[in-house]
């Protein structure tokens, strides 16, 4: 009842605030739309927003698995191997460090037509860093005393990874799988915003964008940020379940 | 590089641990590190040894080269006979860091050598040996506990079950009652020997404790400073079931004092023809 309660309420208040600051600056339609407008805005475009929102959301969905996969493969490589983490590091963080914007048009260009596929790289590449990174810092700074009480018995380096390393490593996966969702949804609203192609929420945007619906705009917005929190919660959920260990009672 | 070093079988009866002139050097980045120099001793089966000596002087890589997880540079290792060439599931370890895994309960975490090690026990075998062990370190009634909720003393006694719970026929300890306060200390002293004489295995201890090492122990090795070498060998010689109240005899005394003018020695403060 708390748990939920304190959640919803600050969201009700948040609306209300807002609602209040549009009022007060009297403010019109087209520099900030206030929730009472947006509400009447979803309502009309309802079924369109089941529809792109679906899109998104798997698109989304999609690259943060293979973020997952591929994340935790190079996490795995630089987390066992020294000299693999030297020489991938520095790599990874320039790739981190260019700006996904200008990645979206060469990826459109080489996918011609994909969209899918095209939303779904975008998505992945943005969001598959932090998991690659926390997962290398917890297998590399793994105290060697935990491999040696496997490794004495004769257990195979696979067996010390299955029981341990990866067990261990799971908190800190989980909490940058929580930086990398928010991630994903950038990377895909990305893609679909700057290279329009009839799909996603961010499809929607830009056309409330060129019909100069401001009311539709701010409404995909809230969608947007109503679907993070269902991902991330979702993520939250995983984390109780496999990880529920590493919380401490308060 | 591997071959088997197999003795003669009239000693198979005798050490069931056996170092010869063990010499081991680590290679850092600032040179190599002679570690242990020409070291040989030998523990008698189901003995109880303590190992002595200067902080750094090389005592963990000694029970890393007897648990196999480290191969001497020169000489050899041999457990009941047969030269040490890698891990096996005969022995069993425990450190100062219990070491156990949070995201078991304690008994899954006594159990987890079962899982690793080839027997044909079932599960409900594996749980009733754990539990059997928990009982005996006083340990009933945690069964279910993470190791969070539980003290540090009680996590080092979980730690000792899960290092014995396979029935290793070595068991290496590093200095696994070092973090703990001087009461809990003896406690888990009392546990050991509790533990030794229902389980049959022979005992490796490292120490930094001297009354520690002549409680336990029926021979005290002390190591000179890095690179180590047995400086002095002391036979225990107290009654096979002590109390602490015989740490505090004339002869417990006298032992200790020795080991601690030895220690002094090896820590270079005194000279030993003094
Ligand atoms: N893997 C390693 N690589 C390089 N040097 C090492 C390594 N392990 C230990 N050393 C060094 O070798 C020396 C002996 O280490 P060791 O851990 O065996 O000593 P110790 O007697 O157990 O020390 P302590 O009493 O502090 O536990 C130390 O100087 C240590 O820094
Ligand atoms: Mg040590």
């Amino acid at each position: 009842m708390h748990r939920i309660g304190v959640p919803v309420a600050a969201v009700l208040i948040f609306l209300l605030l807002w609602e209040w600051l549009v009022w007060f600056n009297g403010w019109p339609n087209y520099k900030m739309a206030s929730p009472t407008d947006i509400g009447p805005a979803m309502w009309q475009y309802r079924w369109l927003f089941l529809e792109y929102g679906w899109d998104t959301l798997w698109r989304t969905v999609v690259g943060l698995a293979l973020s997952v996969i591929v994340g935790t493969l190079l996490g795995m490589v630089m987390g066992f191997s020294k000299l693999m983490r030297d020489a991938l590091y520095p790599l990874l963080v320039g790739f981190n460090a260019v700006p996904k914007a200008t990645v979206v048009p060469v990826i459109a260009l080489i996918f011609v037509g994909m969209h899918d596929t095209n939303t779904i790289l975008i998505a992945f590449m943005i969001s598959f860093f932090p998991i690659a990174v926390s997962i290398s810092i917890g297998l590399s700074t793994l105290e060697p005393e935990y491999r040696d009480i496997l490794r004495a018995l004769g257990a195979s380096r696979f067996t010390i990874f299955r029981k341990i390393a990866l067990p261990k490593t799971l908190p800190e996966f989980f909490g940058a799988l929580k930086v990398s969702v928010t991630l994903a949804f950038i990377g895909t609203n990305l893609m679909e915003i700057v290279e329009p192609h009839g799909k996603g929420l961010g499809h929607l945007f830009d056309s409330g964008k060129i019909n100069a619906d401001y009311p539709l705009m701010f409404a995909v917005l809230i969608a947007l940020a109503a679907l993070g929190i269902l991902l991330f919660y979702v993520v939250v959920m995983l984390e109780r379940i496999f990880a529920g260990w590493s919380e401490r009672g308060t | 590089m591997n071959e088997q070093v197999t003795l003669p079988a009239d000693t198979i009866s005798g050490p069931r641990i056996e170092l010869r002139a063990v010499t081991h050097t680590y290679q850092t980045e600032s040179g190599p590190l002679p570690v242990l120099d020409d070291l040989s001793f030998a523990c008698a089966d189901r003995s109880f040894t303590a190992v002595v000596g200067p902080s750094g002087c090389g005592k963990s890589t000694l029970t890393r080269l007897v648990a196999g997880l480290l191969k001497p540079d020169e000489g050899q290792v041999f457990l009941h006979g047969e030269e040490v060439s890698g891990p096996r599931a005969t022995v069993g370890m425990a450190f100062q860091n219990p070491v156990l895994l949070e995201w078991r309960t304690i008994i899954e975490n006594v159990v987890l050598p079962l899982e690793i090690v080839p027997n044909n026990l079932s599960k409900s075998d594996r749980t009733a040996r754990a539990h059997e062990l928990l009982s005996l370190v006083g340990l009933a009634g945690f069964e279910n506990k993470r190791p969070s909720e539980l003290s540090g003393g009680m996590r080092q006694r979980a730690s000792l079950c899960r290092a014995i719970v396979h029935r290793p026929e070595v068991l290496i300890l590093d200095e696994p009652f070092g973090a703990l306060d001087a009461f809990t200390r003896e406690d888990l002293w009392q546990i050991m020997q509790a533990l030794r004489k229902e389980e049959n295995v022979t005992c490796i201890l490292i120490t930094h404790d001297l009354r520690e090492s002549v409680f336990l122990a029926e021979r005290v090795v002390v190591l000179s400073g890095r690179p180590a070498h047995v400086q002095f060998t002391l036979d225990v010689d107290l009654p096979e079931n002590r109390t602490l109240e015989d740490l505090y005899s004339p002869g417990a005394t006298e032992m200790l004092h020795e080991l601690r003018h030895q220690i002094e020695i090896a820590q270079g403060r005194v000279d030993a023809n003094v």
